[in-house]
């Protein structure tokens, strides 16, 4: 399990370099100069390589503690409705037309991410009892898309309507060191409190009931599995809009290289999130089309078929 | 010493528990009895402490059970659940050696004395349950039987004083059935507390030192298996006719009239 994470690690350390001459414009030290090649790697590719890690380890990192807090190998961080919480906060941001002045945008999603988490603890908070919580969820993330969809709507001219529906599709373009530095600490702050979870979610593993028998305080643990999700996926919502699948898939990517216990897929769900956020960022941006692949798209695409393969076999198993 | 006084027990507004005072020593294989519905899961899970108590007290020798800190406790009573149900499939090394948890005060790696400590209980509890074949098999690949000795051996590593268990014989063979019973005998021989919920009445009558028959939530009979099983009770309790056939710890039950005897 640590040779797991010591390989990703190293493959991460390949790949983001490599991710670096990627793009519209090659850059490599044996081609042609690029004119404002110094530019364009450290003010476009190298804070959005760096966001694609920091972005896709939350994700990877997340999606592994809520399927192991859910008991349920089908779970993704978007379940809590944080997500779409945080997106309808970015939203709020793009409808009053202030998401050009700068930190508002994340801000209003991190506000957004917050109010979801509240209303789920003051809903399901009180019992520690999971099944309650996850309706709660539910209910908050189709309550949050409903308002979004309001949002869009009513939204003041066709330009606002575009900018909103264009950012829902979550995309790294055009992001800047500053989205990294928002998204970087609040979502690595997230994945240590996941990871201080993990002995409880193994513990999960044997049920509610004999975990508590075990030492697990239900509602302390609930509170934790909010507060880490909730700063992972408001942090990546923040900075890149909402990617979907990540967090299913790369959970189950991982947990055969280990002893399937939650807590050993913490860390190596992480890396490898965030090297694939990382891939499929770069490949969008190589991609000869007439605008970039959006890369909440690109994942959507790739994770679908991936579900669908995950449920085939589930069913089998359980046949 | 683990007793509860005046214990009632509610579960979403139901009464299953009603007013149940008893006095577990250390030492002995306890049996809890009764019928479908009786409160014996529940009585177990409040002797646990994992139930919220309406009223009364659970006490582990001059503590409150509920004032117990989590993990202190766990380490304390090792619990066993009905439903041997594993949400991933580990291996049973690893599924054994989530009962060394409570032990553990940190995520990531434990300091060297507590690791040999580890791993020195998860191995007795290996051999105690004879699951050393097993250990590297997944879960999802072992019978009924060899599950419930897997959950059995997690307790087991917890080196708890006291092990509470919901029917860890159900499910298994009669050789198995034996083996376990003679194991939590061999554990109540330690010096720990076992108390044992059992639905097979002719088991608790030949392996139990002391049996509490409940009924409606409330503890109808309460001794020795050959008192608190006694032809009358059981015709009470369960409303079966029967009689006891054999001789003491190789007893069995026969259904019907007692004077239809051939």
């Amino acid at each position: 399990m640590k040779r797991l994470s010591l390989l990703l690690l190293v493959a991460l350390a390949i790949a983001l370099p490599l991710s670096l001459l990627a793009g519209r414009v090659w850059i490599a030290p044996w081609a042609e100069p690029v004119p404002h090649a110094t530019t364009i790697l450290m003010e476009l590719r190298l804070p959005r390589g760096f966001l694609a890690v920091v972005i896709g380890a939350g994700l990877g990192g997340a999606g592994a503690a809520m399927q192991g807090y859910l008991r349920n190998p089908l779970a993704d961080p978007g379940l809590f409705g944080i997500a779409p919480g945080a997106a309808l906060g970015a939203v709020m941001a793009l409808f009053l037309g202030l998401a050009a002045i700068p930190f508002v945008l994340p801000a209003f999603a991190l506000i957004g991410a917050g109010g979801a988490m509240a209303l789920l603890a003051l809903i399901a908070g009180r019992t520690g009892g999971i099944a309650l919580f996850t309706l709660a969820g539910l209910m908050i993330a189709s309550l949050a898309g409903t308002l979004t969809s309001l949002a869009i709507s009513l939204s003041p001219n066709p330009f606002a309507t575009s900018e909103i529906v264009t950012w829902l599709m979550g995309a790294l373009t055009d992001r800047s060191w500053t989205d990294l530095w928002i998204a970087a600490p609040l979502t690595l702050a997230g994945l240590v409190v996941l990871w201080f979870t993990g002995p409880s979610l193994d513990a999960l593993t044997l049920g509610e009931q004999a975990a508590v028998s075990l030492g697990v305080e239900a509602k302390r643990l609930q509170w934790w599995i909010v507060l880490g999700i909730g700063l992972v996926i408001g942090a990546g919502v923040a900075a890149a809009g909402i990617i979907g699948f990540v967090g299913l898939m790369v959970p189950h990517l991982v947990r055969p290289f280990t002893d399937r216990r939650p807590s050993s897929l913490i860390v190596p769900s992480a890396l490898a999130g965030g090297l694939l956020v990382l891939v499929a960022d770069t490949v969008c941006r190589v991609l000869p089309m007439a605008s970039e692949l959006r890369l909440g798209i690109a994942l959507s695409l790739l994770g679908a078929p991936f579900f669908l393969a995950l449920l085939l076999r589930l069913r089998r198993e359980l046949a | 010493m683990l007793s509860a006084r005046d214990l009632v027990v509610k579960r979403s507004g139901r009464t299953v528990v009603e007013s149940a005072s008893l006095v577990l020593e250390p030492g002995v294989l306890t049996a809890i009895c009764g019928p479908n519905g009786a409160g014996k899961s529940s009585l177990l899970a409040a002797l646990a402490g994992l139930l919220p108590i309406a009223s009364g007290e659970v006490a582990l020798g001059d503590r409150q059970v509920a004032a117990i800190p989590a993990r202190e406790k766990a380490r304390m009573i090792g619990f066993l659940p009905q439903q041997a149900d594993v949400a991933w499939d580990i291996s049973v090394e690893t599924l054994v050696a989530l009962g060394r948890l409570p032990w553990r005060s940190v995520p990531g790696r434990p300091a060297r004395a507590s690791r040999e400590a580890d791993s020195k209980a998860v191995a007795s509890a290996m051999a105690a349950m004879e699951l050393e074949a097993l250990a590297h098999r997944p879960v999802s690949q072992l019978s009924g039987g060899e599950k419930a000795r897997a959950a059995m051996g997690r307790v087991l590593a917890g080196e708890p004083d006291w092990i509470l268990a919901d029917e860890p014989l159900a499910n298994l063979d009669l050789s198995h059935q034996q083996a376990l019973s003679a194991s939590l005998k061999r554990e109540a021989g330690k010096g720990r507390g076992v108390v044992v919920v059992m639905h097979d009445l002719a088991a608790a009558m030949n392996h139990a030192e002391r049996v509490i028959v409940i009924e409606n939530g409330h503890i109808v009979a309460d001794g020795a298996p050959e008192q608190a099983l006694s032809r009358e009770v059981i015709e009470a309790v369960w409303q079966v006719p029967c009689r006891w056939l054999g001789k003491a710890g190789a007893r069995a039950l026969a259904m019907g009239p007692a004077d239809a005897e051939t």
